[in-house]
C-alpha cells in the first residue's frame, strides 16, 4: 500500500486530481457567493452544481454530442488542411535557402494577423458559413506546423544522408527512414501547438452564423439565459481541449528521440 | 561471416573541385594487395579526405580511375563502406537498429538480419548496449556502433577518415587494435586516413606519405610488424622514428 502511494504515476494522479479539487472548490464558493449576493443572485446557475445538473439533461438531449460533432469536423477540417499544407511548405522553407528568405518576412507578418481578423474575407470568399470557420481555422493553425516542420528540418544531420547513401539507401529511403522519423517529433509538436490556436479560434468564430457546435451551444445558452447550460458548454471545451492536448503530448514523448525531453 | 578483400587499383588520379580552383592532387598512381592495411598520412590540407572520398564513390575524380578488383568505382556501394571522424549514428534508432540499417536498405528478410546483427554486435563487443538509446553510449561506444554498422555490410574495403581522433587516448587505442584485428581476421581490407603516426605505426602493414601541394605520395614504408603491436615495443618503436623521419622530410620539401 505505502509502496503504492510512493509510485510516481499514482503520486502525479494525486497532485494532478488535487489541483481539479481546488478548481471546483473555487468555483463552488464562486457560485455561492453570486447566489447570495441579490444584485447577482438571477446569474447563481453559473455555480458548480447546476452546471454538474445540467450534464446528464444535455447528454440526454444530445445536445453535447451534436455539438462536439459538428465541431469536431470544423476543427478536423482546419487543421488537416493546415497539415496537409504546413508540413510541404515547412519541408521547402527547411531545406531551401532560397525559399526560406524569400517567404520569411511574408510568413511573419501573415502570422501576426489575429485570425479573427480575417473574419469578413472568409465570408465574402466562401459563401458557406462552414467554410469559412473551417479557413479561419487552418489559417490560424498553418504557422505554427510550418515553423516547427522547418525547425526540425534544420536539425537533420547532413552526415545521416551521406551515412545512408554509402549505406545503399535509395531516395525513398531518405524519406521514410531518415527525413520522417528525425522530424516526426517536431511536426508533431508544432501540430500540438496548432491544435491549441485552432481550439481557441473555433469557439469564437462559431458565434457567427452557424447553426450548430460548442461555439453556437454557448451563444444560444446565453440568449436563452440558461446558464447552467452555458457554463456545462465552457466545461465540455475545457475536457476535449484537454484530452485532445494529452493525446498530443503522449505521441510526441512516443516521436521524440532528443535527449532529455520529455515534453513538447 | 565471409568477408574477402580486394585488389585495388589507383590509376593516374587528378582532382580539382571546381575547374577554377587549384588542383588538390595530380597523378596518384598506388596498389593495395587484398586483405592489405594501407594507411595513408598526410598534413592537413593536402587531399586525403578527398582522396578517400573518390575511393567510396562519393567524389568523381577529374581524371584517372579507381578499380576494385579490376571493376571501376563510380558510385557509393555497400561493399565499399566509409567511416567518418564522428559517429554519426541515427538518434531514434537503439544500437541493433543502427548496426542492422544498411541491411533494411537491402532485399534482407528479417531473420537474416537479426543474425548477421547479432553476430557484428558481439564481434565489437557491444553486447549488453543492443537496445540502448545511441545518444546513452560514451564517443567510443558510438564509434564500435558506426564500425558494425559498416561491417555488418561485410564490405570488401572499409575506407577509416581519421576515425579515432575524437576519442580519448585508451579508447583511440583498444580501438585502433579492434579494427586492426578484426579486419585481419576477416580479411577485407582497410584504408585510414589520419595524421597521427602512432594510429599508422600500430595499424597498418603499409604505410604512404602524401604531401605537397598539389598532393602525391612522396614516400612508402612496409611495416613488417608482428601483431599484437604494443606502442612501447622497441621494434614498434623504431618504425615509428622512421616513419616520423620521413614525414618530417616530405614537409620540408
Ligand atoms: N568541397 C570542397 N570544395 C572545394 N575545395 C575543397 C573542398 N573540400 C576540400 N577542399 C580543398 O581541397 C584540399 C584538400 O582537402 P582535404 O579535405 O582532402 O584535406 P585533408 O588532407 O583531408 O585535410 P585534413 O587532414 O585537415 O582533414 C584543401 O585545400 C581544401 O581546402
Ligand atoms: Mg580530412
Amino acid at each position: 500500500m505505502v509502496g503504492l502511494l510512493r509510485s510516481p504515476t499514482v503520486q502525479q494522479i494525486a497532485w494532478a486530481l488535487s489541483g481539479l479539487s481546488i478548481l471546483m472548490f473555487l468555483w463552488w464558493i464562486f457560485g455561492n457567493y453570486i447566489a447570495q449576493n441579490p444584485a447577482t443572485a438571477s446569474f447563481a446557475t453559473f455555480g458548480l452544481i447546476p452546471t454538474l445538473e445540467a450534464f446528464p439533461l444535455l447528454i440526454h438531449e444530445g445536445k453535447i454530442q451534436t455539438a462536439v460533432v459538428a465541431s469536431s469536423i470544423r476543427l478536423g477540417g482546419g487543421l488537416g488542411i493546415a497539415i496537409a499544407i504546413g508540413v510541404p511548405v515547412g519541408i521547402m522553407v527547411g531545406r531551401s535557402k532560397r525559399f526560406r528568405e524569400l517567404s520569411n518576412s511574408p510568413f511573419q507578418l501573415l502570422r501576426m494577423v489575429s485570425p479573427l481578423a480575417w473574419t469578413p474575407l472568409a465570408v465574402f470568399v466562401f459563401t458557406a458559413w462552414d467554410s469559412s470557420i473551417i479557413f479561419l481555422i487552418a489559417m490560424a493553425s498553418v504557422w505554427p506546423v510550418i515553423f516547427s516542420t522547418a525547425a526540425g528540418l534544420s536539425k537533420v544531420d547532413p552526415a545521416w544522408f551521406k551515412v545512408a547513401r554509402n549505406l545503399g539507401a535509395t531516395s525513398m529511403h531518405m524519406v521514410t527512414r531518415i527525413i520522417i522519423p528525425a522530424i516526426t517529433f517536431d511536426v508533431l509538436s508544432g501540430i500540438r501547438l496548432a491544435l491549441g490556436v485552432a481550439w481557441i479560434v473555433l469557439v469564437p468564430a462559431e458565434y457567427l452564423g452557424v447553426t450548430s457546435g460548442l461555439g453556437y451551444a454557448i451563444e444560444d445558452a446565453r440568449e436563452t439565459l440558461s446558464y447552467n447550460h452555458l457554463t456545462a458548454m465552457v466545461v465540455t471545451i475545457g475536457i476535449i481541449g484537454y484530452t485532445l492536448d494529452t493525446t498530443l503530448v503522449m505521441l510526441i514523448k512516443r516521436y521524440s528521440w532528443h535527449k532529455g525531453s520529455d515534453e513538447g | 561471416m565471409s568477408i574477402r578483400g580486394t585488389k585495388i587499383e589507383i590509376q593516374e588520379l587528378t582532382h580539382r573541385y571546381t575547374p577554377k580552383s587549384p588542383v588538390t592532387f595530380n597523378s596518384i598512381t598506388l596498389e593495395s594487395p587484398p586483405g592489405e592495411a594501407l594507411v595513408i598520412i598526410g598534413r592537413s590540407g593536402c587531399g586525403k579526405s578527398t582522396l578517400l572520398h573518390i575511393l567510396a564513390g562519393v567524389l568523381q575524380p577529374t581524371e584517372g580511375k579507381v578499380l576494385l578488383d579490376g571493376h571501376q568505382i563510380e558510385k557509393p556501394s555497400p561493399r565499399w563502406v566509409m567511416m567518418f571522424q564522428a559517429p554519426h549514428l541515427f538518434p531514434w534508432m537503439t544500437v541493433a537498429e543502427n548496426v542492422g540499417v544498411g541491411l533494411t536498405f537491402g532485399h534482407w528478410s528479417k531473420k537474416e538480419i537479426v543474425e548477421r546483427v547479432t553476430e557484428v554486435i558481439n564481434l565489437v563487443e557491444l553486447q549488453e548496449f543492443v537496445d540502448n538509446n545511441v545518444q546513452d553510449l560514451s564517443g567510443g561506444q558510438q564509434q564500435r556502433v558506426a564500425l558494425a554498422r559498416s561491417l555488418v555490410m561485410e564490405p570488401e574495403l572499409l575506407l577509416l577518415d581519421e576515425p579515432f581522433s575524437a576519442l580519448d587516448a585508451f579508447t583511440r587505442a583498444s580501438l585502433q587494435h579492434d579494427v586492426r584485428s578484426i579486419a585481419r581476421r576477416l580479411g577485407f581490407n582497410i584504408v585510414i586516413v589520419t595524421h597521427d603516426i602512432d594510429e599508422a605505426v600500430i595499424m597498418a602493414d603499409r604505410a604512404v606519405i602524401m604531401a605537397g601541394s598539389p598532393g602525391n605520395i612522396v614516400h612508402e614504408l612496409d611495416v613488417a610488424l608482428p601483431d599484437p603491436r604494443d606502442r612501447h615495443d622497441p621494434e614498434v618503436q623504431k618504425f615509428r622514428g622512421l616513419l616520423m623521419g620521413a614525414f618530417q622530410e616530405a614537409a620540408n620539401v
